[in-house]
């Protein structure tokens, strides 16, 4: 039997999802309040700030100063390439966890979930250490490859909760038809679980676009994406409010636009399995 | 003619690719701030003069120390030249992980280096890193307000001066503090001050024996000094404030006094960016008469991390750009009052420059910073807001933060000062001094 939704309920639940829409989003309408302000203005009490002169100054220098452009295409890079190559590892490795489980399947589940709970900074010096051996310290290879690792557990989770939507009968009859299990999982598995993986795909662009720990780290001049373009504004000595807000802005500003068009994929992935 | 112009063309070419084979690209790593910036913009005229190109790494202050630190430790090589400090310089050069600068050319003339800069960015007589511009600390007050209270400030004040001053010129209703001060939690933060001003109150972070001293009198008059005074005229949340906290409310005029590093005065008078930009004072930063005044030493400077395969290239960068010549060039595209300040002798000797308001006491808070004797008592570290021992950034911020939780009124000051000897002591046993 349906609940019934009084109106006063409706109404709190429409202010308090408002007041919490509000609260979330006030930061990024602030910083882009500030990037519009000189240095001078930035710093002034919220009135003055919003009636003070806009501006584009911030950006003006930001682009002057900055290889935006270096810093966007390494972005583009790592977060693509780190989120395809780990589709392609995760999408097997959760067709075995769904549809052919053994009895070590949920301990290597909660394994790989395990290691996301490992503070990134226990690691450091090993991976470094590595990176220099491997010579790919400052490469989009190198960062495509950790920022891979660092979601993997993510990508498997996910895919392997869509993929235990979907019944094993209609594999099963593919097999029967002859299939091979390369053709299983690419021509009868993937089309039918194409939401969940676009849904997957998009989280994990986000995630790789807003990594900030290993892409400091484990960068200098070449491979650097909008992590370290921002981290160049920010300072404690000296006041750079207005330029670390632009930086941010023109940083914050594709992946917004991206998570702006597929919001429903994105809602939709990150409910599925929620609601039977 | 037809064999002579191809005689020219391949000479042209072989002359091309021998310049271009011996040109490098240098990977500085470095820290976000005004000169900094400034040099960055100027690095063309570098690379006009040595052929030589350069990247920049521009980051935060605490991400640049934690990104070069590993980087130096495990021999990465990811960058030729790093932006360091007076902290790290000689832990560094002891370990061997920088290539020493005693080679560098007679016109460099690394004499003229100002001795209290060249001296904290030596280890064992050997300088391992140029400064490219060096600060001390010192009082910057609002000569307006200053008049107001009836008050005249001296060129050297006691602490007792300040206290009184600070609370005559507090003006709740007009959102004016008479002090801003750093109460912020970090070792570079508020450690870094209450260190400097513990200093002056006879206090010292450790006995010859390595022994913490935050049980003695000297530490307890310092806090109890510094919250007080904090409590009756400072501003609001001053446990939360740092550096850029204060500019801020001294740049909108809600601070009649602020200490804080010598660079700041170049900010705060900049009409641009600054409201009370044409009536501030310099004064040195206070004592207590006891010998030793409460102003610090720091120079971000230039080192290269020993193992680069760019040696020779990143040590010309340095001459370039810690050099007199450097310094004209700045002078001349943006004038005397943006130059790098407190590294070189003959800068304060500059008629051009003596005209600058603020340079005088630059020079004078510097000159009267000794890293080497900073403390009454007799103590086995070098540094004046640090200790330069490995240890030391760890152990510091976490005091820093005790001193700030009883800053906000979370703890006492005898229980912080509890805290911060039991975890420094502590920490020392672990890592063997004691």
């Amino acid at each position: 039997m349906a609940r019934t939704v009084t109106p006063q309920k409706k109404i709190l639940n429409t202010a308090l999802s408002w007041t919490l829409a509000i609260i979330i989003f006030f930061p990024i309408f602030w910083i882009l309040v500030l990037s519009f302000k000189t240095e001078g203005d930035a710093i002034r009490t919220p009135i003055e700030v919003l009636t003070s002169t806009w501006t584009l100054e911030s950006y003006s220098i930001v682009q002057e100063r900055s290889d935006y452009l270096k810093h966007f295409t390494n972005s583009i890079i790592i977060a693509l390439g780190s989120t395809v190559l780990g589709i392609i590892i995760g999408v097997p490795a959760a067709w075995s966890m769904a549809f052919v489980p053994s009895k070590r399947t949920r301990g290597i589940l909660m394994w790989m979930l395990s290691t996301k709970m490992l503070p990134a900074v226990g690691v450091l010096y090993p991976i470094y250490l590595i990176f220099i051996e491997l010579g790919i310290l400052d490469s989009r290879t190198g960062l495509v490859v950790i920022l891979m690792l660092m979601n993997l557990p993510i990508i498997i989770w996910m895919l392997y909760t869509y993929f235990r939507e979907i019944p094993a009968e209609i594999l099963e009859a593919a097999r029967m038809d002859g299939a091979s299990l390369t053709s299983e999982i690419l021509y009868v598995l993937t089309p039918m679980a194409v939401p969940g993986i676009a849904s997957t795909l998009l989280l994990n662009i986000i995630l790789a676009w807003n990594e900030a720990f290993w892409t400091l780290n484990l960068t200098a001049a070449k491979a650097a994406p909008l992590t370290a373009f921002i981290a160049s504004y920010s300072s404690p000595e000296g006041l750079f409010f207005a330029k670390l807000s632009a930086a941010s802005v023109m940083a914050i500003t594709p992946i917004l636009i991206m998570g702006w068009f597929s919001q429903k994929q994105l809602v939709r992935g990150l409910t599925f399995g929620a609601v039977k | 003619m037809q064999l002579k112009k191809l005689v020219v063309a391949a000479a042209s070419v072989t002359l091309l690719s021998s310049s271009l084979a011996s040109a490098d690209t240098l990977t500085i790593a470095t820290v976000n701030n005004g000169e900094m910036i400034r040099m960055q913009g100027l690095t063309d005229d570098f690379t006009a003069e040595t052929g030589h190109t350069v990247e920049w790494v521009t980051l935060e202050e605490n991400v640049l120390r934690q990104r070069v630190t590993t980087d130096i430790t495990t021999k990465g090589g990811a960058f030729d030249i790093m932006t360091i400090g007076m902290y790290e310089t000689p832990i560094w050069g002891k370990n061997g992980w920088l290539v020493p600068l005693d080679d560098l050319s007679a016109g460099y003339d690394a004499d003229d280096i100002l001795p209290a800069m060249a001296g904290g960015l030596s280890y064992d007589g050997t300088l391992f890193a140029a400064p490219f511009y060096g600060e001390s600390s010192m009082i910057m007050y609002r000569t307006d307000l200053m008049e107001k209270a009836g008050l005249s400030m001296p060129e050297a004040p006691s602490w007792s001066f300040i206290a009184k001053a600070a609370r005559e010129m507090t003006d709740r209703d007009n959102d004016i503090n008479g002090i801003c001060l750093r109460g912020k939690a970090g070792w570079g933060e508020g450690g870094a001050f209450i260190t400097a001003m513990s200093n002056s109150f006879g206090a010292r972070w450790f006995d010859k024996n390595w022994n913490a001293q935050f049980d003695t009198r000297e530490w307890s008059d310092t806090l109890n000094f510094f919250y007080n005074m904090m409590s009756d005229a400072g501003p609001a949340g001053f446990a939360t404030n740092g550096f850029n906290e204060n500019l801020s409310l001294f740049q909108q005029g809600k601070c009649g006094m602020w200490i804080d590093a010598t660079v700041a005065a170049s900010f705060v008078t900049n009409p641009k960016d600054s409201t009370v930009a044409d009536s501030v004072g310099f004064a040195l930063a206070p004592d207590n008469g006891m010998g030793v005044r409460s102003n610090w030493l720091w120079a971000w400077a230039l080192a290269i991390p020993a193992g680069t395969q760019k040696e020779e290239a990143a040590k010309q960068f340095i001459e370039w750009a810690t050099s007199n010549g450097y310094i004209e060039l700045v002078a001349a595209n943006e004038g005397w009052a943006n130059v790098p300040p407190g590294a070189r002798t003959s800068l304060y000797e500059n008629a051009n420059y003596k005209d600058i308001p603020f340079a005088k006491m630059t020079l004078e808070s510097i000159l009267t910073a000794d890293p080497n004797n900073s403390t009454v008592d007799e103590s086995p570290y070098v540094g004046i807001q640090f200790a330069a021992i490995p240890e030391f950034a760890g152990i510091a911020t976490d005091v820093s933060q005790e001193f700030s939780a009883a800053y906000a009124g979370q703890q006492s000051i005898a229980e912080a000062l509890a805290k911060a000897q039991a975890l420094t002591n502590d920490a020392m046993e672990a890592a063997g001094y004691r």
